[in-house]
């Protein structure tokens, strides 16, 4: 069994993030980098399957710049054998980044692709389904459970109302979602022995792409309550307010 | 204990950018270690508190998270960290709980240390994996109940027969003591009056004339399991005794690892003290407005950041001079001295500016004050740690 888990760095979800000078990107001092959550669903699925296996390897792909190492050593002392980095800065299109990484898996021989359903920076549930289709692969997107039997999978994707159970043969690419499982934190072993682990760098260039970002804006701040009054007294008030002003009865 | 006054994620303390000092692999291992203590610590640790009870089911967690004897070498089975990678684990276990570090800190330098450096290859073989996977517990009994901070007084005697050992005597304060399956236990193999002739012995818990009993109503350390051992003609064989053990210096070098760890936990302390009295000072509306706007706050939190900054450089020069094998004890007493000063001082201003909600367990500074105390008299009270250092300015001992 080998696999394939692709791994984005996204800032900390906790962060406090500030929009750069150029009013389209995000100021990056201060702020702390971490593995996409829904991509560490996928680094703990491909390093479970392998030890359930006792055999293969798992290799964790990324795009980015160099600081990008970094992160993958996460995912090297959470138990992935090796990375390999695109070297680039980026793109705000799925596409390009799909292509990219679809050109390096291509001749992987990879049995499973695996990643996060969507990154939580830019929200677009693109890249995996993208690297599926180019690679000619089938793909199960959002998957909730995963068992792999023989040279099938089956997967359970959460949809409205329900559970749908899905299967396809390998090699297939599949993006996860929270619920399949819970990711391990990296043993202080495994963070040591990530040192010693093969990290390749390969540069690529992506293409311009279509999709161009011309905007970036924090949400509104939140205004403060009002206080319409105590007790059934203000209850005209309020609802007067809950119709006419919020909108919301 | 709710958790409606605290963040689910710790962010850490670091205005003056010391993370760029540190390693990627420090780094890594620190942030690994804060979200264990994030996930497992603190959703129970005030519960824990009220109730006295160490929390138990998380020592398997810790095990397999590497953080027992972590700065010990591979081929025993522990991570082989370095030392200020070791800091900071005490560092985020201690942001916890000192009661938590008080734990990690005796299994790791005070048991797992002393068998590494004082006992035979056939000791280390045989218990220092199993302390490292949490399948031993163990404890350090050197104090006894009328010798503290002149441990070379002890009364506890090891006499040698012909097929081994046999000891006596009362050790007092001792963590980890009821739970204990293992015990270090030092003792005079000679004189009464004879220090020289402390030596260090392995005493499984169950051996026949060892009892130990908790010590009920502690006020602090709540959460740590701290008891009173008792060795009536306790019978050992010939190899417990640690071989490279003599005299005080061997139970004390423990001490100075455990001292060390100790200048590091206590920055921990004071790390979720201050953060929580910022967040508290930014929420809280009194007169009108929040009282983070106030002057005599925003001295409090001045001196606070300024007091855990000040502490970082020390306790980080100080690691890396272990790493280079230039640390002295003295070197540590002041780190230890300054540090723990300084976190109880924390715990108690951001107390104190939480106001009549700061005592409640469901805020975490008056439980950091509280066990602080003890933090403050044990491994070398505030004091004796002074005369250390006027004895190593002044070349006079004053004790």
């Amino acid at each position: 069994m080998k696999i394939a888990v692709c791994l984005k760095r996204v800032p900390d979800t906790t962060t406090k993030i500030v929009v750069a000078g150029d009013g389209k990107s995000i100021d990056e001092a201060g702020v702390k980098f971490v593995p996409n959550p829904y991509d560490e669903y996928a680094l703990e699925a491909a390093i479970a399957f392998k030890e359930k296996a006792g055999a293969g390897e798992t290799v964790v792909y990324a795009l980015g710049a160099d600081v990008t190492q970094e992160t993958m050593r996460t995912a090297l002392a959470m138990g992935i054998d090796r990375g390999v980095l695109l070297q680039s800065p980026g793109s705000p299109d799925g596409f390009e980044v799909a292509k990219a990484l679809a050109a390096e898996i291509r001749t992987g021989g990879f049995d499973l692709v695996l990643f996060g359903k969507m990154a939580v920076d830019d929200y677009n549930h693109q890249v995996g389904i993208m690297v599926a289709e180019l690679l000619e692969l089938p793909c199960i997107s959002a998957v909730s459970a995963l068992a792999i039997d023989g040279g099938a999978v089956t997967a359970e994707r959460e949809v409205e109302g329900g559970v749908e159970v899905v299967t396809c043969q390998l090699p297939a690419v599949i993006t996860a979602d929270k619920g399949i499982n819970t990711p391990r934190l990296p043993s202080l072993k495994g963070i040591m022995a990530a040192k010693k682990k093969p990290l390749e760098l390969k540069p690529v260039t992506l293409g311009a792409g279509g999709v161009t970002v011309t905007a970036l804006a924090l949400p509104p701040e939140r205004q403060a309550g009002k206080i319409v009054g105590e007790g059934p007294d203000a209850v005209p008030a309020l609802v007067q307010l809950l119709r006419n002003e919020a909108k919301v009865i | 204990m709710g958790s409606g006054s605290v963040p689910s994620r710790f962010a850490g303390v670091d205005f003056y950018h010391i993370d760029s000092l540190l390693t990627e692999e420090e780094r890594a291992i620190r942030d690994t270690v804060r979200s264990w203590v994030d996930d497992n610590l603190m959703p129970v640790i005030g519960q824990c508190y009220v109730d006295g009870k160490f929390p138990k089911q998380l020592i398997p967690g810790m095990a397999e998270l590497g953080v027992l004897g972590a700065n010990l070498p591979e081929e025993y089975g522990c991570a082989g960290l370095g030392n200020v990678a070791y800091g900071l684990i005490m560092q985020e276990l201690e942001r916890g709980d000192s009661g938590i570090r008080s734990f990690a800190s005796v299994q790791g330098a005070l048991v797992m240390y002393p068998i590494y450096a004082f006992g035979s290859e056939e000791q280390k073989k045989k218990w220092l994996p199993r302390l490292a996977r949490g399948e031993d517990i163990g404890c350090f009994g050197l104090t006894e109940p009328d010798f503290g901070s002149n441990p070379s007084g002890m009364i506890t005697t090891a006499r040698e027969t012909s097929d081994g050992w046999v000891l006596n005597g009362t050790k007092m304060w001792i963590t980890n003591g009821s739970q204990a399956t293992v015990a270090v236990v030092w003792a005079k193999t000679g004189d009464i009056n004879d220090a020289k002739s402390i030596r260090g012995f392995v005493v499984p818990t169950d051996t026949k004339g060892f009892t130990g009993k908790d010590q009920k109503g502690k006020l602090s350390l709540r959460a740590s399991d701290t008891a009173e051992l008792h060795l009536e003609d306790v019978h050992l064989p010939k190899d417990a005794i640690l071989p490279k053990s003599g005299g005080i210096k061997s139970p004390l070098s423990c001490l100075t690892q455990a001292r060390y760890g100790i200048s590091w936990g206590v920055i921990g302390a004071a790390m979720a003290c201050y953060d929580e009295a910022v967040r508290y000072s930014k929420n809280r509306v009194m007169f009108g407005k929040a009282i983070g706007g106030t002057q005599i706050q925003q001295v409090r939190l001045a001196d606070m950041l300024t007091e855990i900054t000040k502490a970082q450089l020390l306790s980080l020069q100080l690691g890396r001079m272990k790493e280079a094998g230039t640390m002295t004890p003295q070197h540590v007493s002041m780190a230890k001295r300054n540090n723990v000063n300084m976190a109880c001082e924390c715990a108690r201003e951001a107390r104190r500016l939480l106001g009549a909600n700061g005592i409640l367990a469901e805020y975490h500074s008056m439980r950091h004050m509280a066990n602080l105390e003890s933090v403050y008299t044990y491994e070398g009270t505030h004091d004796m740690h002074s005369l250390i250092l006027g004895q190593e300015i002044t070349g006079l001992a004053a004790y």
